[in-house]
């Protein structure tokens, strides 16, 4: 399991990022989504920052489009991935410390902010639309 | 405010083990960083009134919920302070009763350093790999994920190796076997014999 959900996860999040990517643009579904489950785009993005930041040791955090069609963020150990539990993943970031201590040390939350300027958001998009 | 729980200082100079494998950054960031994070958080978690009044670290431990906020930071403290005094820039390697414990439970001690490094080698994830006494005053490797220390379980832990990725990341970037032996050359043998020592003789007392 935790090779294969590894090759999984992994290859999940190379299509997260994009060097493009950062703006998530209003026009786009996804977007009018997160307002409507988090209140405002703004406190979806503070909410997966601080889930991401505040997972202790290895793991993910995800955001997925669950069986109401609501988006919901999810976070687990070490090869937790979410299909498991029913949800179609549209986004993903690793927060095993291998992510982020050549370039940040141990400054994840540093780490967290960059990823977060390279979010794909059209592949985001991309894979919300098809979930719902 | 007070400070209720310190950061112990550190058994030697940062770069002491450098010989070894294990750099000064590495010691910078561990230590100084998220062994002191954990420090300094635990205090500010008493200061708002979240950590119960007049316990030790011992006692957190071994009573707060496992996986909990506090019980995470009383552990890592704990675990990482263990940590440093497991290694020594010089050490003589595998001598006296420690020794002769390990040649008798395992077979010899490098079948017991095989198995410790295989424990180390394949833990998926964050977590430590100890070597305690336990109830029977038997020598057993255990491993366990994040903050999990032997405590809790009735072991007297000896030894004990960080197998976070923030322990070799910076040395040895992914390659956790490489750090792994450079750790087994560092290990403070002195040090393990005296917890050994002691741990006989506490577990026999309650016999």
């Amino acid at each position: 399991f935790n090779l294969a959900a590894q090759i999984w996860n992994h290859t999940f999040y190379w299509q997260s990022m994009s060097p493009d990517g950062g703006a998530c643009d209003d026009a786009l579904k996804v977007k009018a989504q997160l307002k409507s489950d988090f209140g405002s785009f703004d406190k979806f993005v503070e909410e997966f920052k601080t889930r991401a930041a505040k997972h202790f040791g290895s793991g993910w955090i995800w955001l997925s489009v669950n069986a109401e069609k609501k988006l919901v963020i999810t976070d687990g150990h070490d090869a937790f991935n979410p299909i498991k539990d029913g949800l179609t993943p549209i986004l993903t970031i690793d927060v095993w410390e291998h992510a982020y201590y050549v370039d940040q040390r141990n400054d994840r939350g540093a780490y967290i902010a960059v990823f977060m300027s390279l979010i794909n958001w059209s592949k985001v998009e991309e894979r919300y639309n098809a979930a719902v | 405010a007070q400070n209720r729980f310190s950061l112990p200082p550190l058994p030697y100079a940062k770069n002491a083990l450098e010989k070894g494998g294990i750099s000064s950054e590495t010691v910078e960031y561990h230590y100084g960083k998220h062994h002191a994070g954990y420090v300094r958080k635990l205090n500010a978690a008493d200061q708002a009134g979240k950590v119960r009044k007049n316990a030790s670290l011992t006692d957190l431990i071994l009573t707060e919920k496992e996986n909990s906020a506090i019980f995470n930071l009383a552990a890592q403290i704990y675990n990482h302070t263990f940590y440093w005094e497991s290694m020594a820039p010089a050490s003589d390697g595998c001598t006296g009763k420690i020794c002769q414990a390990l040649q008798s439970q395992f077979g010899s001690c490098q079948e017991f350093m095989k198995q410790f490094k295989q424990r180390a080698g394949t833990h998926f994830g964050s977590g430590w790999v100890w070597l305690s006494l336990n109830q029977q005053l038997k020598l057993v490797i255990t491993d366990g994920h994040d903050a999990c220390n032997p405590l809790r379980d009735g072991l007297v832990p000896v030894l004990c190796i960080d197998v976070w990725e923030h322990a070799y990341y910076v040395d040895q970037r992914n390659d956790r076997a490489a750090y792994i032996d450079n750790f087994v050359s560092l290990i403070n043998w002195e040090r393990v014999e005296q917890r050994y020592n002691d741990a006989v003789s506490k577990l026999r007392s309650n016999l």
